[in-house]
């Protein structure tokens, strides 16, 4: 099981707590992960990720154990830590704006 | 007895108040949405517990939210439970997807070179006067979408974006955003809408295709005062039983044209200045409009301090100022295009938001004035809806 921390605005559009869990099978990616999450809470869709490129926004970041993933390519795998689940995968919000 | 439901976009959540007939004691329900900006929340005329609203945010984009039961609940629609069990197992999350019809193209930039078309956000929603789950979208960058199953997707209309003319439309200062949808009761399939800064455009077959209508429009900003594009129409409105006669707030001037866009002519008369944003028709009397006068380029706040209605009874040029209960030192807050809405009680009741928060109603068509609430994030929008 996955473990996905997602930023205050998007737990309440999923109506969820700060970390959502999903099954993803081998290997763990970036896309992978979000290609659940989506699936699971289909109104994120588009909040993440750009619909039609399916980029990262602009706005928001990936880390994991300590290391910003942001720039990471969406298929290379994650740490073996996110895919045992032992650390989450977090989409954070740049902290800008008022 | 009637009753009155307000709807209010603000830049960080949707708030709802309520009232009945009298219109002198106020529920308010909110913040829905909180954090986010809402730019834009409409009723069904069809289906009045049906309502639309815009929710978006600069980290996480466009969200297309619903209620069906006047507010109480909101779901991003194609994600119900019901949805959920549909045939294919999953709902395709399309709500919220505006893609540009075809090759995006460019637009002019505000340095004269072309940029491309970027989907940005939905500023305006129009619910259809026949049919709750059949709803129009104006957005940024400027283009109309329409949904016609309740906003689990979208298309565009793109003649309107594809018009010759396309490539010459440049954004003003807020974004080049279409922020206007007037949907034309007597003539079905007649529609006009407006965009910053490209002007005002008419369609007579249901939006597929679409001409300018800015004659006798002039703006001293451009190089062509009176080209047929590249205004910066701030609002337009009509009374459903006169649709050909229509009234405009541009960026400056306020105009009336009375053949369905085809001409104008200026009608700001005895205003302190004809700058602003909204405009609105009085319910019952077509020829009694409303305006909020502002100050500009720049400052974008009342003349003197002083937050006054602008009332014309003769459909223009004689304008009297509207005072009571509406502070007359001191105050420096902007009214936004969209943020003005008239119910359709006798006497109409006439409301409008802030930048600074306030909601301010009249139950008389404008005599008399009470703020609803006073401390609201920045208002976006005001949309009314009179209940049986």
């Amino acid at each position: 099981m996955i473990r996905v921390v997602l930023p205050h605005h998007l737990r309440t559009l999923a109506s969820v707590g700060e970390e959502v869990q999903v099954d993803v099978a081998s290997p763990v990616t970036q896309r992978s992960i979000l290609d659940a999450v989506e699936k699971k809470y289909p109104m994120l869709r588009g909040t993440i990720r750009d619909h039609a490129t399916q980029t990262r926004r602009p706005f928001l970041r990936f880390f994991a154990c300590g290391e910003d993933l942001s720039h990471e390519q969406p298929d290379s795998p994650l740490p073996e830590q996110v895919a045992r689940g032992a650390e989450p995968f977090i989409v954070m919000g740049a902290i800008a704006g008022g | 007895m009637s009753s009155v439901r307000v709807l209010v976009g603000t830049r960080k959540g949707a708030f709802i108040l309520t009232s009945d007939g009298k219109r002198s004691d106020w529920q308010v329900s909110g913040p829905h949405f909180a954090g986010w900006e809402i730019y834009h929340l409409k009723g069904s005329p069809v289906d009045q517990n049906r309502i639309y609203a815009s929710q978006s945010s600069g980290w996480f984009g466009q969200v297309i939210q619903r209620s069906d039961d006047g507010g109480k609940t909101w779901q991003t629609p194609g994600t119900s439970e019901e949805d959920l069990r549909g045939p294919d197992g999953m709902p395709k999350g399309e709500s919220n997807m505006f893609v540009y019809d075809g090759v995006a193209g460019t637009h002019q930039w505000y340095d004269g070179t072309q940029h491309p078309w970027e989907f940005k956000r939905v500023w305006h929603l129009e619910p259809a006067l026949d049919d709750a789950d059949h709803v129009y979208a104006g957005v940024e960058d400027a283009a109309l979408f329409e949904s016609r199953d309740g906003g689990k997707s979208w298309r565009e209309l793109s003649g309107l974006r594809k018009h010759d003319s396309g490539p010459r439309w440049q954004p003003g200062a807020g974004g080049m955003c279409l922020h206007t949808i007037l949907l034309d009761p007597k003539n079905r399939g007649r529609m006009f809408i407006a965009i910053s800064a490209a002007g005002a455009f008419r369609s007579d077959d249901a939006g597929e295709t679409w001409k300018p209508i800015n004659r006798g429009l002039q703006s001293n900003f451009m190089p062509d005062p009176t080209a047929e594009v590249g205004h910066c129409v701030h609002r337009i409105a009509l009374h459903p039983s006169k649709p050909e006669t229509l009234f405009m707030q541009k960026h400056w001037d306020v105009m009336r044209s009375d053949d369905a866009g085809e001409s104008w002519r200026e009608v700001s008369g005895n205003l302190p200045t004809d700058f602003g944003f909204p405009i609105d028709v009085h319910a019952h009397e077509p020829e009694t409009i409303y305006v909020v006068p502002i100050k500009s380029d720049s400052e974008h706040f009342p003349p003197d301090g002083k937050l006054r209605v602008f009332r014309s009874r003769t459909g223009g040029n004689e304008w009297e100022a509207l005072t009571n209960g509406l502070p007359q030192r001191d105050c420096y807050v902007n009214v936004l295009r969209d943020a003005m809405s008239i119910d359709s009680l006798e006497p109409c009741g006439v409301y409008f938001g802030t930048t600074g928060g306030q909601v301010y109603g009249s139950s008389d068509a404008g005599d008399t004035w009470k703020p609803i609430v006073r401390d609201l994030p920045a208002v976006l929008s005001v949309e009314v809806q009179t209940l049986p």
